[in-house]
């Protein structure tokens, strides 16, 4: 009961591109085309995952017991950099197939915020170690889900005709709004 | 290019947020009143101009396979430098900008600027740079904060102007900080061009 509670929370109620606001750089910047959208959040998914395991027993086992918190921030970016890059290495050895369609997206997750925010908010909101396998699985569905969709509202948008200043950006940003007023049905549902 | 071409590149020509689209989480997730958006806006002004300094004088000393990596840990000192003070000195701030600042790191301004400007350039040019870039990115922020706080609850840096009843709630939650930005940046666009 509590496992559901946290996905349905993460996917629609708090998700994380549309109410919390991370990882918007790349909502807006591969969201062009569904394909590129979905082949994203293969690659997020998998290192928010790993990542947060990872993080997790590092807060746990390192920082916790020596004392020395105030070290998180640097220690979290350096693990998840240095994971994207580890991730990339096995990848390309162990799986072409899946290195050529997820490529292109794995050096661009370093300065991914969701990947550091959810890291991070899992440990503020004291969760164990399955709990937080959960929540970034969950997370990552939220933003996956955010994505594709506004994908396919991109893709809609370009066979628009818009007004010159508010062609592009402004305009894609008024659509996440709309979305996100949308996600805001979901609240108040757990 | 002089320092004034510097300072004015940063701070309007090539503004972070409006023009190249830059940290936009922040940009969006902090930005609920005029007074988050400046304090998120200078917070991370500090990160800039710091890191900008230390990586315009160390960046000759470092390997090009390990730049980035050695970049992101100078950052992230600052960043947890910056954290730390925030939490002793404005902890009611601190409270409010939560999770937004550890990921000043991940903040594509700042490695932007030490990766394309700094670890290029000298000393002085670097902070000017650090110092234009970093308030043209407080002024978006503040610009942004100010517009939703007036239209979502009638104030303006904490002080009311009209009755809160007669605030559209939706500029103070998510939908209206997408929508807010879309037009800002569209009307911006418009004045560009004139």
């Amino acid at each position: 009961m509590e496992f559901i509670v946290i996905i349905i929370s993460a996917i629609f109620v708090n998700n994380v591109v549309l109410m919390q606001f991370l990882g918007i750089c790349p909502f807006l910047g591969v969201s062009k085309k569904v394909s590129t959208a979905v082949g994203m959040t293969g690659a997020v998914t998998f290192v928010m995952i790993l990542a947060t395991i990872v993080t997790y027993l590092i807060q746990h086992y390192i920082l916790n017991p020596y004392g020395i918190g105030f070290m998180q921030t640097i220690s979290f970016i350096l693990v998840i950099a240095s994971l994207v890059q580890l991730v990339e290495i096995i990848l390309k050895k162990v799986s072409p197939a899946l290195y050529q369609a997820l490529g292109v997206f794995l050096p661009l997750i370093t300065t991914n915020c969701a990947i550091l925010g959810v890291a991070i908010m899992t440990i503020q909101k004291d969760y164990n170690l399955l709990e937080a396998v959960v929540f970034s699985g969950a997370s990552a569905i939220g933003f996956g889900l955010a994505l594709v969709l506004f994908a396919g509202l991109r893709e809609h948008l370009d066979l628009v005709e818009l007004p010159k200043g508010i062609k592009g950006t402004p305009a894609a940003l008024i659509v996440a709004g709309l979305l996100a007023m949308a996600f805001m049905g979901f609240s108040g549902i757990v | 290019m002089t320092n004034k071409d510097i300072f004015l590149r940063g701070f309007f020509k090539e503004n972070a947020v409006f023009a190249l689209l830059l940290g936009m989480c922040p940009t969006l997730g902090v930005t609920s009143s005029a007074t988050n958006g400046l304090g998120m806006g200078l917070a991370t002004t500090f990160v800039l101009i710091m890191s900008n300094l230390v990586i315009s004088l160390v960046s000759s000393f470092i390997p090009d396979k390990v730049k980035i990596p050695s970049f992101i840990v100078i950052i992230a000192s600052f960043v947890t430098m910056v954290d730390l003070l925030m939490a002793g000195y404005v902890p009611a701030l601190h409270e409010q900008l939560g999770v937004f600042i550890p990921l000043i790191v991940v903040n594509c301004v700042v490695l932007g600027r030490a990766e394309a400007f700094a670890s290029k350039n000298k000393m002085v040019p670097s902070i000017i740079d650090g110092v234009s870039m970093g308030l043209g990115f407080a002024m978006a922020l503040t610009m942004l904060g100010a517009i939703r706080e007036f239209f979502g609850s009638g104030k303006m840096f904490g002080v009311t102007l009209f009755n809160e009843t007669y605030g559209m709630l939706v500029f103070v939650l998510a939908p209206g900080a997408f929508i807010a930005l879309g037009y800002l940046i569209a009307f911006i666009n418009r004045v560009r061009k004139v």
